[in-house]
């Protein structure tokens, strides 16, 4: 089967030509596809400039990609006619990081939800258009007579989050997109924000891409975790098992550094941190510098996904003797489960 | 554990007039911190936090008012004139501002920044002692010495939050501020940052007021933690019997609502929206929130800050 959207060898270049010694590669070959016939929540993490956010916008499109090609049910999205343009605009939705930023202050809220409805042709009939914003607010836990009518000044961040979410439901997306969707929340609505993005993505079926750098947030919303690091992907597979028994060096710094919440779950002090060495002509893992288990192997080729255990894969030569998996069988990691479902609605 | 009180706040109120009213940013908050001890101030976006870390360095410029009491080792901070109290500023009581990354001067260098604050409050540094004060502070927070003759421009956002620290603390304070000191870093730059503030304060035995909204942070790092809501104080602890046994309803609700390991897809949000702080409702500003809200008491009469048990300060008429 065709998945829905598809990222085939991409690599996108910052600031000169591939191979130019300005340029930066924020997303380095990578193949990742997405199939949209069950829900589930994939968290792409990573910190700043790992290229989680350059992910999000080759695949809406935003970005075109230096090599490779997105494809959006099997066909590249630069080169789709008319109708197919449409299609695939309606169908992948995005929710952004920042409240604030993404509605016009001269504008009611009214606006920005009646225009997906008006620019796909949803409706053209003016009480139907109500109902369904009216709906789509009741879905994300807001009351449509307190919503409605009201400029984004006089609502607080969670409900603008909450109108971001409801705007993207009205099309009804095959895929949703969500930027760290609350991490300019404060604590006590991030945990109802991401309870209605859990509970949206099991009702109406809609896969969720969960791009963040919160590693605890990822752990409770998410299926399936992909840690990104420099453009390249270092260690994926089921978030409880990455979370809980990382196998990566990279993975294991950051699942070290989270301050969980929690006085006696103090931080490890395992943090073996290496800091500022360069290794000239670096041709194999991005992550060398940094590693604590640096070997002569890791700075000649870029290590292959490494299958640890049936779940779980980890780009890194510490794990030479398992079997390795092709780029293109990433996605073989996020299968389709029924349990997880259940496990989530308890 | 020497348990003299560095620093006392009775009281302490900071409003500002605006035209729809009074903003209640601060409004009666009472707390102490111990010699050499941590605390931790945590509270939603508006609660008052940060306003209370200026309010504490006198750094409200009118009309907005201070009122109450800020007594640092004996001194009543609110008494002092302007130019005792800008001498205070930095030698007893220094502060790493929130965003301390954008707080450089973009066009002088590190070295440079770092003395300037200590040259104005009358040290006599020449240009040879420069370096090695400069050499010395850097080392104490781990930055190589060539980072003094850099430009801010040069370096990462943990490394300005490093100068930033050294700066507070050039003049070895008596109390530490640190407001949202890592609110801009990655985690493993956070963890880093972090574990050199509090290493600092151990070693120089500061006592030092965190400011954050992040319960792991302050659950990683605090030996007390105060939590705020709309301007008031809901609770002080000790930061283990905070997080085993909380006993105000927002603390409760604010520790379920925080995912923790091994409790995975369980949310607990806290529903409703903070009351605004201007011109607020009689009564606790969370009653309209709070699960065991008592309908007869709880919107009428605010309820006094008092120790419900040794150690334990709460703002809830259940106690």
């Amino acid at each position: 089967m065709t998945p829905l959207v598809e990222l085939k060898n991409v690599t996108k270049v910052f600031g000169g030509r591939i191979g130019s010694k300005t340029a930066t590669y924020a997303l380095d070959d990578m193949t990742f596809s997405l199939e949209a016939d069950f829900p589930h929540i994939i968290t792409v993490a990573g910190e700043s400039g790992s290229g989680k956010t350059t992910m999000m916008m080759l695949l809406l499109g935003f970005y075109e990609p230096t090599v490779g090609e997105v494809l959006f049910n099997g066909k590249n999205i630069w080169k789709l006619d008319k109708d197919d343009t449409v299609d695939f605009r309606r169908s992948v939705q995005a929710v952004f990081q920042d409240p604030f930023a993404v509605y016009n202050p001269f504008y009611k809220v009214d606006n920005l939800l009646s225009i997906p409805i008006k620019n796909f042709g949803i409706t053209k009939d003016k009480d139907e258009a109500r109902t369904i914003m009216e709906n789509a607010l009741r879905r994300v836990g807001l009351r449509p007579e307190e919503t409605l009518g009201r400029y984004p000044h006089q609502l607080s961040g969670g409900q603008r989050q909450r109108i971001a979410v409801a705007r993207a439901l009205i099309l009804r997306p095959k895929l949703l997109l969500a930027d760290e969707p609350v991490s300019m929340v404060d604590a006590s609505l991030r945990a109802t924000l991401l309870k209605q993005i859990r509970e949206l993505n099991q009702e109406l079926g809609i896969p969720v891409l969960y791009i963040t750098h919160d590693l605890t947030t990822a752990y409770h919303v998410s299926d399936y975790i992909m840690v990104m690091y420099h453009g390249s992907v270092m260690e994926a597979g089921d978030v409880e098992k990455v979370i809980r028994d990382p196998q990566h060096p990279y993975t294991r710094l950051l699942v070290n550094s989270i301050p969980w919440p929690d006085p006696n779950t103090l931080w490890g002090h395992a943090a073996e941190v290496v800091r500022g060495k360069t290794i000239a002509d670096n041709q194999g893992c991005k992550f060398a510098p940094r590693c604590p288990h640096l070997m002569d192997i890791c700075v000649k080729a870029p290590p292959p996904l490494y299958r640890v255990n049936p779940t779980q894969v980890a780009a890194c030569y510490l794990y030479k003797g398992c079997t390795e998996i092709e780029k293109a069988d990433l996605s073989s990691l996020f299968p389709k489960k029924e349990e997880s479902i259940e496990a989530h609605t308890v | 554990m020497n348990k003299q009180t560095i620093l006392e706040i009775k009281d302490l109120r900071t409003y500002f007039y605006v035209k729809a009213g009074t903003v209640k940013a601060v409004d009666g908050v009472t707390l102490s911190l111990d010699s050499g001890t941590k605390m931790g101030l945590v509270g939603e976006s508006g609660s008052g936090k940060t306003t209370m870390a200026l309010a504490m360095m006198r750094m409200i410029r009118p009309p907005g008012t201070i009122q109450g009491e800020i007594i640092l080792d004996g001194v009543d901070l609110l008494k002092l004139s302007e130019e005792e109290m800008r001498r205070t500023r930095l030698s007893q009581l220094s502060m790493i501002p929130q965003g301390a990354m954008n707080s450089l001067n973009p066009v002088m260098r590190i070295e440079d920044q770092i003395t300037d604050g200590m040259i104005d409050h009358g040290m006599n540094i020449n240009k040879k002692e420069q370096k090695d004060v400069v050499a010395e502070l850097l080392k104490i927070v781990e930055l190589p010495t060539k980072v003094g003759s850099m430009f801010p421009h040069e370096l990462s956002g943990g490394m300005k939050q490093r100068v930033c620290a050294a700066i507070a603390i050039a003049m070895r304070p008596k109390v530490l501020i640190a407001d949202e000191p890592t609110s801009a870093l990655d985690v493993v730059i956070q963890r880093q940052v972090m574990e050199t503030i509090t290493r600092l304060a151990h070693d120089m035995n500061l006592s030092m007021v965190l400011i954050g909204h992040d319960m792991g942070l302050m659950a990683q790092s605090v030996d007390r933690l105060a939590v705020m809501y709309a301007g008031h104080m809901s609770e002080i602890a000790d930061v283990r019997d905070l997080f085993a046994d909380p006993l105000h309803p927002y603390t409760i609700a604010l520790i379920e609502s925080l995912p923790i390991l091994g409790n995975r897809g369980v949310f607990k949000g806290i529903p409703g929206i903070p009351p605004s702080v201007i011109n607020p409702p009689p009564g606790c500003p969370f009653h309209n929130r709070c699960p065991r809200n008592m309908p007869d008491i709880c919107p009428h009469v605010a309820p006094p800050f008092k120790e419900a048990r040794p150690g334990r300060w709460v703002a809830c008429h259940l106690y």
